[in-house]
């Protein structure tokens, strides 16, 4: 019977129940906890199938593997979610991503100054910020585009997106760089540990995806900014005349979008242990999917950092799973799309304003029998 | 069930009663998951009468009429057409009854015309497609009848509140309706706009159109009225006719007791001029070179309360807009406590104590995806923020406090802000904003939609804050509400001050000066 209240107040509800336990609305209701946490079944189904059909699926290691492909998505899911909580979208993250492990590459290689003479060989921790402050700096274009000069979000970052892919083409020529392992001589080793090396067994890259999880959860949860990042997705006229810096906070999740994008390609490129100007195409995609699977309102305000990690994990563990039992490829990209919108199927049932009562017995009975009173 | 004598229906002795009864709701109840918003009521709509339907905020008034006009379906009882029981599945079904409805909150599509607006979803076809000629020369027609002569080709999102609310009455009377509902139609309205609807009312009346009407303007309702009935909590506490009743009768039902507004603050003493307003302009948004406040210059005490008193279209949103940081003057300046803050960002001026009250709840006041709680805090965030992180607990404790404050009917604020009765969600607005324990506040209309009781509350609240300290500028289009709150009341015409009063005005010199 909580169906209506349901509609309106589930999600946040969930989003604040970490808060404020009482808050949470009372009452268990299959079908309402089937449909919230859809993506947590999902996966457990995939998972349960998976193991079932291939005898590799289900093992410490193979889990490992695909979490650190998760990983990838993953990191671009999550700055894309603070860009669609704001009402915004980010095309631009594949790009970006793309660009940041040029940016690496390139830098990895030596910077060479003809002016000089020299030769300068970044150490990695270098490499790391100035990679991060390239992705901040294609984050800022998008967010000032956004906020300022009110292009709409979803034009503004499919420039960005060209633009992106297009220095990352130019600065390499079209060509692949290959040899990123550093020179102990020049004091830049190191790259590795990025991604492609394990700490306590587990993949770095895995590693920095939970941090980076973990402090924008904590930042939704905890702080004004995260508040502030809801208020503007829900209204950014009330949230404004309520004192959020509404444009800043536009600018902000860009950015952060952009930083996530660079770390991505950083872990990525370490993985490959190359860095190609093509990375990351079509990755941008695979991010929305993530959000919008993790339940995310497109039209902005809706969403959390957990389902969007469950809709990260729901399609890297789907897509590695079709991969390890032999599907072909192109049944795999028929599978991704369904799953995609019948996620946002279950989304529109959540989110529908004034969902219509399921006839139940007393109302339809009604006229019937109490007619003559 | 106390109420039994004066509810207890009569429906087999029409005799006293001249129209017959064409729409009735039989035992109705209607539950929202733990919410009993009705309670098996029964409610009688007679034919070419007004029937007025008062009571409370979250009374369950727009409950009901959502049932009768299809938008939602009860839990349990029925809804008796003609006689003949029936039931709506949807407001296209109830349409087709020959049943509209207002709503409350407005449904115009804001990105279209008015034209579309008003015959959205039942274009009138045309050998070609649409035939929008004849809908712009019926939207014409419409907007003539109404006496607001708007463009069919405006877009929504371009009027002003009261325009759109014109609008959507008009997107009503444009069905020929045998039941038209209206809840709250008047809620943006100033007093000659209200006539002109009462006019068009009683002219469907003689037409034998029955109308269902829900005022928190007790006084204005009683002047069209032919039946009055009273919800409280959801179940119907009483009902008479309109001979014999009066103001007093509806507001003991409503509320239990009688009270009234009161009177301005007295026995403090006022401060330096904490907000002044130099010499403002306000460009027009769609005519640039027109301004829709006109060198314009207020100021207001610490302690005082001045009541801007207006017809719609005065300018005083736009002033109070331009005074809070939303519009940008095009000539003058603000002062706050002698500093020109013309240039700070709305945020900024928050941080300094000036808040504004937006007059549109829905667009300018409220986030509907969050929820009772997170609107009531959104814009004191830094009370409970430590460091960097917020604190639920004392969040908590700022939330627990406005709902006490203005009075929210809701239970501790996690639900979502859409469950909420129009009034509560218009007490929420109010409540956020006095929250930041502002030094000026800025009200815009802000009774819209709240209950007699609520309105007291908002009152005493606004001359408790006056006597230590606060200043206040408090716009309305109502008069009673000047005389009951405001020390001095400035009338404001075509984006200028027309006239100035002290406390002991008279409502006739108000209206005089405001050019009714
Ligand atoms: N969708 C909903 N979910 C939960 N509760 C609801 C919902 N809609 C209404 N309610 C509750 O039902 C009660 C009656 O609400 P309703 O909107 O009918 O009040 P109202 O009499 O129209 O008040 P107002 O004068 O403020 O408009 C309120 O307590 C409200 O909180
Ligand atoms: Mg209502």
């Amino acid at each position: 019977m909580s169906d209506v209240q349901g509609n309106a107040s589930s999600d946040t509800a969930a989003r604040s129940s970490s808060r404020s336990a009482p808050r949470r609305a009372g009452g268990f209701d299959l079908g309402r906890m089937l449909l919230e946490g859809r993506a947590f079944f999902a996966l457990i189904a995939i998972i349960i199938i998976f193991s079932i059909l291939s005898p590799v699926y289900f093992s410490t290691n193979n889990f490992l593997t695909m979490s650190s492909h998760v990983a990838i998505f993953g990191l671009l899911s999550i700055g894309m979610l603070l860009v669609i909580l704001t009402g915004g979208i980010d095309l631009s993250v594949g790009s970006t991503m793309g660009l940041a492990g040029v940016i690496a590459g390139f830098l990895m290689q030596g910077v060479s100054l003809d002016m000089f003479g020299v030769t300068l060989y970044p150490p990695v921790w270098a490499v790391v910020i100035l990679t991060c402050v390239a992705g901040a700096f294609v984050g800022m274009i998008n967010g000032v585009l956004v906020s300022i000069f009110r292009v709409p979000a979803f034009v503004a970052t499919l420039g960005t997106l060209y633009v992106a892919r297009g220095v990352a083409l130019l600065m390499t020529d079209g060509l692949t760089y290959n040899n990123l392992g550093g020179n102990p001589e020049f004091g830049n080793t190191g790259f590795d540990w990025l991604g492609f090396n394990r700490l306590f067994g587990v993949p770095v890259g895995v590693l920095i995806f939970a941090a980076v999880a973990i402090a924008c959860m904590f930042a939704l949860n905890r702080t004004p900014f995260g508040r502030w990042v809801y208020a503007t997705g829900g209204n950014a006229r009330a949230a404004e005349l309520s004192g959020v810096p509404v444009k800043r906070v536009q600018v902000w999740v860009y950015v952060l979008s952009g930083v996530c994008a660079a770390i991505a390609g950083l872990v990525l490129s370490s993985q490959l242990t190359s860095a190609g100007p093509t990375a990351g195409t079509t990755y941008e995609l695979t991010a929305i999917a993530g959000v919008v699977i993790g339940g995310a309102a497109l039209t902005g305000g809706r969403g959390n950092v957990r389902g969007t990690l469950l809709g990260a994990f729901v399609i890297g563990f789907l897509s590695d799973g079709l991969v390890i039992i032999g599907v072909s490829s192109y049944w795999q990209t028929v599978f991704m799309g369904a799953v995609i919108v019948l996620a946002v199927l279950l989304n529109s049932i959540q989110y529908k304003p004034r969902k219509k009562r399921a006839p139940d017995a007393g109302e339809k009975k009604a006229p019937a029998s109490s007619g003559a009173a | 069930m106390n109420s039994e004598e004066s509810v207890m229906d009569r429906p087999a002795s029409p005799s006293r009663e001249t129209g017959e009864v064409v729409l009735s709701a039989r035992n109705v109840a209607k539950s929202f998951g733990s919410v009993h918003a009705l309670k098996s009521v029964n409610f009688d709509i007679r034919r070419g009468q007004v029937t007025t339907l008062f009571g409370e905020n979250g009374a369950g008034k727009s409950t009901l009429m959502k049932i009768l006009s299809g938008v939602i379906q009860p839990s349990a009882g029925e809804i008796v057409l003609d006689g003949r029981p029936v039931s709506f599945d949807s407001t296209v079904d109830a349409q087709r009854h020959g049943i509209s409805i207002i709503h409350q909150e407005l449904s115009l599509a804001p990105n279209m015309t008015v034209r579309d607006n008003i015959f959205m979803g039942r274009e009138l076809g045309g050998p070609g497609g649409v035939n929008y000629a004849e809908e712009a020369r019926e939207t014409e027609r419409l907007m003539a009848e109404l006496d607001e002569p708007i463009d069919p080709l405006t877009l929504v999102e371009d009027l002003r509140l009261g325009q759109q609310q014109i609008v959507e009455i008009a997107r009503a009377l444009s069905v020929d309706s045998r039941i038209l509902i209206m809840d709250e139609p008047t809620s943006a309205l100033s007093a000659s706009e209200v006539e002109v609807l009462f006019r068009v009312i009683a002219d469907l009346k003689g037409r034998g159109v029955s109308i269902v009407y829900i005022s928190h303007h007790l006084e204005e309702a009683l002047t069209i009225t032919d039946h009055a009935v009273v919800l409280r909590d959801g179940a119907m506490t009483a009902r008479a006719e309109r001979s014999e009743i009066d103001l007093e009768w509806i507001v003991r039902h409503m509320v239990g007791d009688n009270f009234d507004l009161g009177s301005p603050p007295t026995g403090h003493t006022m401060g330096e001029v904490a907000l002044s307003l130099d010499n403002i302009s306000v460009a027009d948004v769609a005519v640039p070179e027109r301004s829709v406040v006109d060198r314009l210059s207020l100021s207001v005490r610490a302690g005082e309360i001045v009541c801007i008193y207006g017809l719609m279209g005065a300018g005083r949103t736009e002033l109070l807009e331009c005074a809070a940081g939303r519009v940008t003057a095009s000539d003058g300046h603000v002062m706050l406590e002698g500093e020109d803050i013309s240039r700070l960002s709305i945020a900024e001026r928050i941080e300094r104590g000036l808040v504004l009250v937006p007059e549109d709840r829905q667009r300018d006041g409220l986030v509907q995806t969050m929820t009772v709680g997170e609107n009531l805090s959104l814009a004191s965030i830094k009370a409970f923020t430590r460091g960097l992180l917020t604190s639920g607990r004392r969040e908590q404790g700022v939330v627990d406090d406005s709902i006490r404050n203005v009075h929210i009917k809701t239970d501790g604020g996690g639900a979502g802000i859409g469950s909420l009765s129009g009034g509560n969600q218009q007490k929420v607005v109010i409540g956020k904003m006095l929250a930041t324990h502002p030094r000026v506040v800025l009200l815009d209309e802000p009774s819209r939609g709240i209950d007699i009781g609520a309105k007291a509350e908002v009152f005493r609240l606004l001359a408790e804050g006056a006597s230590k300290g606060l200043a206040v500028i408090y716009s309305t289009s109502e008069v009673g509400e000047c005389l009951s709150v405001a020390h001095r009341i400035v009338v404001m015409s075509r984006g200028r001050i027309s006239a100035e009063f002290g406390a002991d005005v008279t409502r006739e010199e108000i209206m005089a000066a405001s050019g009714e």
